[in-house]
C-alpha cells in the first residue's frame, strides 16, 4: 500500500455520466427558457383576455398613489400610507401575539394541569373559529361591550388569532432543546425560569426563526382581512380607490405586488438572522 | 481524608418509575472526603441513585438526607441543594450557545449572583485546573469530546460545590480521550472532594475510591474497599460481573 501524496491528477475510472436528454432538462438554460415560457403564456392569455372584454387599461394613472409632486411639494400618495398602516397594524399585533403566544405556550408548558387545561382550551377555541367571524366578534360584540374601536379590535383580533399559531412554534422550539439542558441547568442550581431564561429559550430561537418568518408574513398578509371593517389600511385603500376609479385590474394588481414586495423583503430579512444564528453555536 | 460526617445519606429509599422499581429498599451513606465508586450492569438504577442526589429525580418512599437537607419534591431547600451537588453527565451538557468561559460562569453569575470580575477569574482558575485555560473563548461545538467533558467538570467546580457527582462520564467518549479525563477526576480526588462516580473504569475507580459498591436489580449488592472488592467480592453476582469487565 502507498499513501497518495498531497496533489496528483485522479488515476481512477471515471464515473458514467448521465443521459443526455437527463443534463437537459437539468440546465438552468432550459429551466429559465421553460419558466420564461409559462409566464409568457399567463401573462399573453390575461391580455388578451381582457382586451377581448375590452378593458381600457390605464397604468398611467397609478403612480400617483404611490407619490405625487405638486405646488405644494413631494406628498406621499394613498396607498403608501395604506402600506404604512398596514405595517404599523401587523407589527402591533405580531408584538401582541408573540407576548400572549409565550404565555400560551409556556402554560401549557408548565406541567400544571389548570395551566395546561387553560392553555389547551384557550388554543381549540380561537382555533376552530374562522378568523372573520373572529373579527366580527371583536369587532360587533367585544368592542361594544369594552368600548375599544375598530382599530384596537383589528389588533386583539389578530394578535389572538396568531398568538395560537405563534404559541406552538415557541412549544416546538422549547420541545426541541435537548433534555440535557434542562439537566444541566438543574444541576447547577438553576430556578425553572433561570433555565427558561438562560438556558433554554436562547437556545429554542434558532428552531424558532424560520415557521416565524413564515407567521409574519401571515400576519401581514391575513391583516387584509380588516378591510371588512373598514379599517384603513392597504386593501381598503385598494377598495376605496377602485370605487373612485373603476381601475379594478390595475390597482389589485399593484395591491397584490405591494404584499409580495413587503413579504419578499421580510423572508430575506430573516433569513440573514437565521445564518448569523447559526454561525454563533 | 474522610472525617467520618455523612453528606448523603439512604435510608430505605425507593423509587419506581411508573411499575417499574427502580431502586429497592436502598440504605447508604457518603461521609465527607468520601470517594465512592458505583459499578453495575445497565439498568441496575446506578444512574436513578445518583440523580436521586440532587433532585434531578424525587424518589417515592425513604429518607434522603444531602449535606443535612432532606431531598423531597417540593422541597424549599432544593435550588440551595443543587448549588453544593455538582454533576458531571455521560453527554457533557454543556451550553451550546455559550462560549466556555461563559458556559463556566453562567452559573455564579445568575445562581449564585456573584460579580462577573470575579467570576470570570473563578472561571479561568478552574479552566486551568482542567488543563484548557487556551480554550475559554471557543464554543462547545468546537472541542473534543474530552476536552467538553473537562469543560463540563470545571462548570460544576465554579459553583464551589462540596459534593461532585459523575454519572458514567467516559462512557460516550473516544478511547484515547478517556485519561485526559480521567486524570482530572483522579486530581480533583485528591484535593478531598467528596465524590459519586458511576463508572466502569476500573483503573480509575482502583486508583481513588475509597468504597466500591456493586447494584444489580435496583439493589445494592456489595459494599465494600477496593482491595476485598476486586479481589474477594462477598456476592457471586459480583464476581461474576467484574470478570467479565476486567476480561480485557
Amino acid at each position: 500500500m502507498t499513501v497518495a501524496p498531497d496533489s496528483y491528477a485522479p488515476r481512477g475510472r471515471p464515473l458514467p455520466q448521465p443521459a443526455r436528454a437527463t443534463q437537459v432538462i437539468n440546465s438552468v438554460t432550459f429551466s429559465v427558457a421553460l419558466y420564461a415560457l409559462i409566464i409568457g403564456v399567463i401573462t399573453y392569455g390575461a391580455y388578451t383576455g381582457a382586451q377581448a372584454m375590452g378593458y381600457n387599461w390605464q397604468w398611467y394613472r397609478v403612480p400617483q398613489y404611490f407619490y405625487s409632486v405638486t405646488e405644494d411639494g413631494f406628498q406621499w400618495g394613498e396607498i403608501v400610507i395604506g402600506l404604512m398602516k398596514t405595517l404599523q397594524l401587523s407589527a402591533t399585533a405580531f408584538a401582541f401575539a408573540l407576548v400572549l403566544g409565550l404565555v400560551v405556550a409556556l402554560l401549557r408548558l408548565s406541567g400544571l394541569i389548570i395551566c395546561t387545561a387553560v392553555a389547551i382550551g384557550f388554543l381549540e377555541l380561537i382555533r376552530n373559529i374562522p378568523l372573520l367571524v373572529l373579527l366580527y366578534l371583536f369587532y360587533y360584540v367585544l368592542g361594544p361591550i369594552f368600548g375599544f374601536d375598530r382599530y384596537t379590535a383589528s389588533i386583539l383580533c389578530l394578535g389572538v388569532f396568531h398568538s395560537v399559531l405563534i404559541s406552538e412554534i415557541f412549544r416546538a422550539g422549547i420541545e426541541a432543546v435537548a433534555r440535557g439542558q434542562w439537566e444541566a441547568a438543574t444541576s447547577i442550581g438553576m430556578s425553572r425560569g433561570q433555565a427558561y431564561r438562560y438556558i433554554i429559550l436562547p437556545q429554542s430561537i434558532r428552531f424558532m426563526l424560520p415557521p416565524m418568518t413564515g407567521e409574519v408574513v401571515h400576519m401581514v398578509k391575513s391583516s387584509a382581512i380588516v378591510s371588512v371593517i373598514a379599517v384603513a389600511e392597504l386593501t381598503t385603500i385598494g377598495r376605496n380607490i377602485i370605487s373612485d376609479t373603476y381601475m379594478s385590474f390595475e390597482i389589485w394588481f399593484t395591491i397584490a405586488a405591494v404584499y409580495m414586495v413587503v413579504t419578499l423583503i421580510l423572508s430575506v430579512g430573516v433569513s440573514f438572522m437565521e445564518k448569523r444564528y447559526a454561525v454563533a453555536q | 481524608m474522610t472525617t467520618g460526617v455523612p453528606m448523603i445519606s439512604f435510608e430505605n429509599v425507593d423509587k419506581f418509575y411508573g411499575d417499574f422499581h427502580a431502586l429497592k429498599d436502598v440504605t447508604i451513606s457518603v461521609r465527607e472526603g468520601e470517594r465512592m465508586v458505583i459499578c453495575g450492569p445497565s439498568g441496575s438504577g446506578k444512574s436513578t441513585l445518583i440523580r436521586c442526589i440532587n433532585g434531578l429525580e424525587f424518589h417515592n418512599s425513604g429518607t434522603l438526607t444531602v449535606d443535612g437537607i432532606e431531598v423531597y419534591e417540593g422541597s424549599k431547600d432544593i435550588l440551595n441543594l443543587r448549588q453544593e451537588v455538582g454533576m458531571v453527565f455521560q453527554q457533557f451538557n454543556l451550553f451550546p450557545h455559550l462560549t466556555v468561559l461563559e458556559n463556566l460562569m453562567i452559573g455564579p453569575m445568575k445562581v449564585r449572583k456573584t460579580p462577573r470580575a470575579e467570576a470570570e477569574a473563578t472561571a479561568r482558575k478552574y479552566l486551568d485546573r482542567v488543563h484548557i485555560p487556551e480554550q475559554a473563548a471557543k464554543y462547545p461545538s468546537a472541542l473534543s469530546g474530552g476536552q467538553q467533558q473537562r469543560v463540563a467538570i470545571a462548570r460544576s467546580l465554579c459553583m464551589e460545590s462540596r459534593i461532585m457527582l459523575f454519572d458514567e462520564p467516559t462512557s460516550a467518549l473516544d478511547p484515547e480521550m478517556i485519561n485526559e479525563v480521567l486524570d482530572v477526576m483522579v486530581e480533583l480526588a485528591e484535593t478531598g472532594m467528596t465524590m459519586v462516580v458511576v463508572t466502569h473504569e476500573m483503573g480509575f475507580a482502583r486508583k481513588v475510591a475509597d468504597t466500591m459498591v456493586f447494584m444489580e436489580d435496583g439493589r445494592i449488592v456489595e459494599v465494600s474497599p477496593p482491595e476485598q472488592f476486586f479481589t474477594n467480592p462477598s456476592s457471586e453476582r459480583c464476581r461474576m460481573f467484574l470478570e467479565q469487565i476486567l476480561e480485557h
